[in-house]
C-alpha cells in the first residue's frame, strides 16, 4: 500500500513541481517570441502564410473553423479510398463506412478521439500514419492555440488581435510536440512499443494454436496521443493493450504526457495577463477537483466488486497481488496506478485508457463521467483554460450580483455580451449531452447497442454523450457506437461540444474583452486573484455544475451504487 | 503584401489547405517514417513486437498473453477477445483484435462468469471450497492480452504444475520466481509472472 501512494504522489509531484513553471515558461516563450526562426520563416513563405498578420477573433475563428474543415474533408476522403491506397500490409478491408468516416474524422479533427472502430482490424497504416497521427498534431496545436488566442484577448487593451493562427499551429508543432514526441517514441520502443511496418507477426503458439499478433508504427502514434490529449488508440482497447502501454514505466510516462503541458497553461496564463497570482489560483481550483476526484476513484477500485467476494474471489491487496475491482484491469499496473490514470485521462480530456471504464465500480465510474461532465478539472489543450475562464467570469457575474456591483475581470468589464456568449458555451455543453442522450432513449433500435442492463446501460449511454461533447473520447466501450444513428449523432454531439462550447463562444468573449480599455482598480474592486475568489469560483463549478447534470448521474452511476450495495444484479 | 489583396475568405482558404497538406506530409509521412528507421536501428527487438524466437520459430511475443489449457502450463488470465471481424465468438487471447468484456459491476453475467471460473480454478488445482482465489485469476483484462498473473495466482498453480510435470514443487517455484518480475525500479506498477516466459522455462526445464 505504501508504495502504491507513493507512486502516485511522485508522479503527482513531478506534475506540480516539475512541469508547470518550466513548462509554462516555454509556452510563452513560444507563443509571444517576436522572432521565427529560419525553418518557420521558409515554412510561412512556403506555405503562403502572412506571419505578421494579426487577427481579430472573427478572422482567427474563421481560421480555425476552415483548417478543420479542409481536415475532415481530406481524411473522410482518405478512409473511403482506404483500399486503394498503400502500406495496408494486412489488407484491411473493407474501408469505413461514410457514417463511420465521418464520425471518425470529426472525432480526431477536435482532438476528441472518440472510437467506433477497432484499430488493428479498421484502419490500414496509412490512415493509421497520415490521418490519426497527423491529426493528434494538428488538432492538438489547434486546441493550443484557441486557448492563447482566448489569453492574449484578455491581455490586450482596447485592440481586438488575437494572434495569428497560423503562427501558433506551427511554432506548436514545430517548437513543441515534434521534439519532444520525436524523443518520447524512441523511449516508448525501447519499453516494448513497436514500430514498424511490416505485417502481423505469426506465430505458433507452445500449445500449437496459430496467433496473429497485430502491430504497425505505434510508438509515433503513442507519444502524441498522450502528449496531445487526443486518446484514440492504435488498437481497439487503447492504452490497456500492452503494445500500446507495455510496462509501468510506458504507463506513468503517458500519464505525465497527458498532464505536461494542460496544468502549466495557468502559469502561461497568469504570465501573459501579467496576474501571475491569478494562474496560480486557477491551479489550486483545477488541482483541488483533480485531488477530490482521485480520492473518489483510488478508495472504491481498490476496495472491489463485493458481489465477486460473494463468488468467491480474494480482492484484497498484499505483496502478492492489487485486488481491487480487476475486471477490464491490467496485473502490470495495477489499481493504483490504474486509478491515476483514470482520473488524469478523464480530467485533461485525453481518452486514452488503460483499464475498461465500463467495468469501474460505480464510485470509479461516477467520478470519470464527473470530469467530463464538468470539463474544467485541467481539460483539454487551451479548452479546459477556456472553460475555466468561462466559469470565473460566471462567477464575478454571479458574485456582483449578489452585492450589486458591475463584475469585472482583469480589470475588464464584464457586461451583458459577454454573460450572453458564456451562457451559451456553458448551456450548449448539457444540451448536446441531454438531448443525445433523449434521442438514444427513443430512437427505434438505439438502445440495442447497449452491453450492459439497468442503471449501468443509462450510464453507458451517459458516458458516451458526456465524452463527445467534452471532446474526451474514452468510452464506456461496451456501447456499440458503429451503427448509422450513433455514428452520425455522435459524431453531431463532438462538433458542437467543439465549436458551440467552449471555442467559439469564449474566442468572441476574449475579442469583446480585448477591445475594453482596462478600468484602474478602486476599493469597490472584487479581487480575483485570491484563495477566497478559488473558493468561490470551485463553488461555482460544482453548484452550477453539479445541478445542471446531478439527475442524469442519479439515474447512472448513484442508483448503481445502490444497487451494488445492496447486493443486486441485472 | 500580395497576401493582402486577396478576399479575406480566400486568403484564409489557402492557408488552410497548404498548411493541411503540408503537415500531413511532415507529422503523418517524415515523423512516423523517421521514428520507424530509428527505432529499428536503436532496438531492433522491441520495435518489431519483441517476439520470441524458438529454433528459428516465432513462438509469440514476451508482450502478448497467448492461451494455455494444459494442466501442465501455467494458465493466464481470462480473456474476453473474440475471433475476428465477430464480437460474439470467443477466441481467447486473439491478438488480432484486443478486446474486453464491458461487463458493469452489476451485470449478472460478470458475477455468473466470476463464480463459474472460481469453481473451475478450484476444481483444476485441487483447492478447498473455502479458499478464496485471487481476483486476476477469474476476471478478463483490459486488453484481453495480459501476459501476466499475480504471484498469488501463480503459487496457487505451482503444486498442479508440478504434478503434470513430474518436477518437485521447488523447482517449480524457482522456475516462477525467476520469471516474477519486480515493480520496474522497484516502485512503479505491481510484481508480476509472465506466463508465457514461465511456461517457455519449464519446457525448457524438461528438455535440459
Amino acid at each position: 500500500m505504501f508504495l502504491n501512494i507513493l507512486q502516485l504522489v511522485i508522479i503527482l509531484l513531478i506534475i506540480g513541481f516539475g512541469f508547470v513553471v518550466p513548462i509554462g515558461k516555454y509556452l510563452v516563450k513560444i507563443f509571444t517570441d517576436e522572432k521565427d526562426t529560419i525553418l518557420e520563416r521558409y515554412t510561412y513563405r512556403f506555405l503562403g502564410i502572412n506571419s505578421q498578420e494579426q487577427m481579430t477573433w472573427q478572422r482567427y475563428s474563421q481560421a480555425i473553423v476552415l483548417s478543420n474543415l479542409v481536415f475532415v474533408l481530406l481524411f473522410y476522403a482518405t478512409q473511403r479510398l482506404q483500399d486503394f491506397l498503400p502500406l495496408n500490409p494486412d489488407k484491411i478491408s473493407p474501408a469505413p463506412t461514410p457514417e463511420l468516416a465521418f464520425n471518425t474524422a470529426v472525432s480526431f479533427v477536435t482532438n476528441t478521439d472518440w472510437q467506433n472502430y477497432g484499430g488493428e482490424t479498421t484502419l490500414s497504416y496509412f490512415n493509421q500514419m497520415v490521418m490519426i497521427t497527423c491529426l493528434m498534431f494538428t488538432s492538438s496545436a489547434t486546441g493550443l492555440g484557441a486557448g492563447v488566442a482566448v489569453i492574449r484577448g484578455l491581455s490586450q487593451n482596447g485592440i481586438n488581435n488575437l494572434g495569428n493562427f497560423w503562427v501558433d499551429l506551427t511554432r506548436a508543432i514545430y517548437r513543441l510536440f515534434l521534439p519532444v514526441c520525436f524523443i518520447l517514441s524512441l523511449v516508448y520502443v525501447w519499453q516494448g512499443i513497436p514500430q514498424t511496418l511490416e505485417p502481423a507477426a505469426i506465430a505458433s503458439t507452445l500449445e500449437g494454436v496459430t496467433q496473429t499478433i497485430a502491430r504497425g508504427p505505434v510508438a509515433s502514434l503513442e507519444t502524441i496521443k498522450n502528449i496531445g490529449t487526443n486518446g484514440g488508440g492504435f488498437f481497439s482497447i487503447n492504452s490497456a493493450h500492452p503494445f500500446e502501454n507495455p510496462t509501468p514505466l510506458t504507463n506513468t510516462l503517458e500519464i505525465l504526457s497527458m498532464l505536461l503541458i494542460v496544468p502549466a497553461l495557468t502559469y502561461t496564463f497568469g504570465t501573459m495577463v501579467k496576474a501571475r497570482r491569478q494562474g496560480w489560483v486557477f491551479f489550486g481550483v483545477f488541482a483541488a477537483l483533480f485531488i477530490g476526484f482521485l480520492v473518489t476513484v483510488f478508495p472504491a477500485e481498490q476496495i472491489g466488486n463485493p458481489l465477486l467476494t460473494q463468488v468467491g474471489s480474494d480482492q484484497t491487496l498484499s505483496s502478492l497481488q492489487s485486488g481491487g475491482n480487476f475486471e477490464g484491469k491490467e496485473v502490470r499496473f495495477g489499481i493504483a496506478q490504474t486509478s491515476l490514470f483514470v482520473t488524469a485521462t478523464t480530467a485533461a480530456t485525453t481518452g486514452s485508457v488503460d483499464a475498461m471504464h465500463d467495468s469501474l465500480t460505480p464510485m470509479g465510474g461516477f467520478a470519470a463521467l464527473s470530469e467530463m461532465l464538468l470539463n474544467v478539472v485541467f481539460g483539454g489543450k487551451g479548452v479546459g483554460l477556456i472553460t475555466l475562464i468561462m466559469y470565473a467570469a460566471v462567477t464575478v457575474f454571479l458574485v456582483g450580483l449578489m452585492v450589486g456591483r458591475t463584475p469585472e475581470f482583469l480589470s475588464k468589464k464584464i457586461e451583458a455580451k459577454e454573460v450572453k456568449l458564456v451562457s451559451l458555451a456553458l448551456l450548449a455543453h448539457p444540451f448536446t449531452i441531454l438531448i443525445g442522450i433523449g434521442l438514444a432513449l427513443v430512437w427505434p433500435k438505439a438502445l440495442d447497442s447497449l452491453n450492459n442492463p439497468d442503471a449501468h446501460g443509462f450510464s453507458e449511454l451517459l458516458y458516451a454523450f458526456t465524452s463527445v461533447t467534452a471532446n474526451n473520447g474514452s468510452a464506456f466501450a461496451g456501447l456499440n457506437g458503429n451503427t448509422p444513428f450513433y455514428n452520425t449523432v455522435l459524431g453531431l454531439g463532438i462538433l458542437l461540444g467543439r465549436f458551440l462550447a467552449p471555442v467559439l463562444p469564449m474566442l468572441a468573449v476574449a475579442g469583446s474583452l480585448a477591445t475594453k480599455p482596462r478600468v484602474p482598480k478602486t476599493p469597490g474592486t472584487m479581487s480575483t486573484n485570491t484563495v477566497f475568489f478559488g473558493v468561490l469560483l470551485l463553488a461555482s463549478i460544482l453548484i452550477v455544475g453539479g445541478l445542471t447534470f446531478f439527475p442524469a448521474l442519479a439515474l447512472g452511476p448513484i442508483s448503481e451504487h445502490f444497487e451494488l450495495a445492496s447486493g443486486k444484479t441485472f | 503584401m500580395t497576401v493582402q489583396s486577396r478576399s479575406p475568405f480566400v486568403s484564409v482558404l489557402i492557408p488552410a489547405i497548404t498548411t493541411a497538406i503540408w503537415f500531413i506530409i511532415l507529422c503523418g509521412i517524415i515523423y512516423p517514417l523517421l521514428t520507424t528507421v530509428v527505432a529499428n536501428v536503436l532496438f531492433p527487438y522491441q520495435a518489431q513486437g519483441s517476439l520470441i524466437t524458438v529454433n528459428g520459430k516465432v513462438i509469440g511475443s514476451e508482450l502478448i498473453g497467448q492461451n494455455f489449457t494444459a494442466p501442465k502450463y501455467f494458465h493466464p488470465r481470462p480473456s474476453a477477445t473474440t475471433k475476428t471481424g465477430t464480437t460474439d465468438k470467443p477466441q481467447p487471447y486473439n491478438a488480432a483484435q484486443s478486446g474486453a468484456s464491458n461487463y458493469g459491476p452489476t451485470n449478472k453475467k460478470l458475477i455468473d462468469g466470476v463464480k463459474d471460473a472460481v469453481a473451475a480454478y478450484r476444481k483444476e488445482n485441487g483447492l478447498a471450497d473455502n479458499v478464496l482465489v485471487p481476483v486476476d485469476a477469474v476476471t478478463a483484462s483490459g486488453s484481453g492480452l495480459d501476459p501476466h498473473i499475480s504471484i498469488a495466482n501463480a503459487n496457487l498453480q505451482s503444486p498442479r504444475v508440478a504434478k503434470a510435470r513430474n518436477l518437485p514443487l521447488t523447482e517449480v517455484q524457482k522456475l516462477v520466481k525467476q520469471n516474477t518480475q519486480g515493480r520496474q525500479f522497484g516502485l512503479l506498477g505491481e510484481p508480476r509472472v509472465n506466463v508465457l516466459k514461465l511456461n517457455l522455462a519449464l519446457d525448457q526445464a524438461k528438455s535440459k
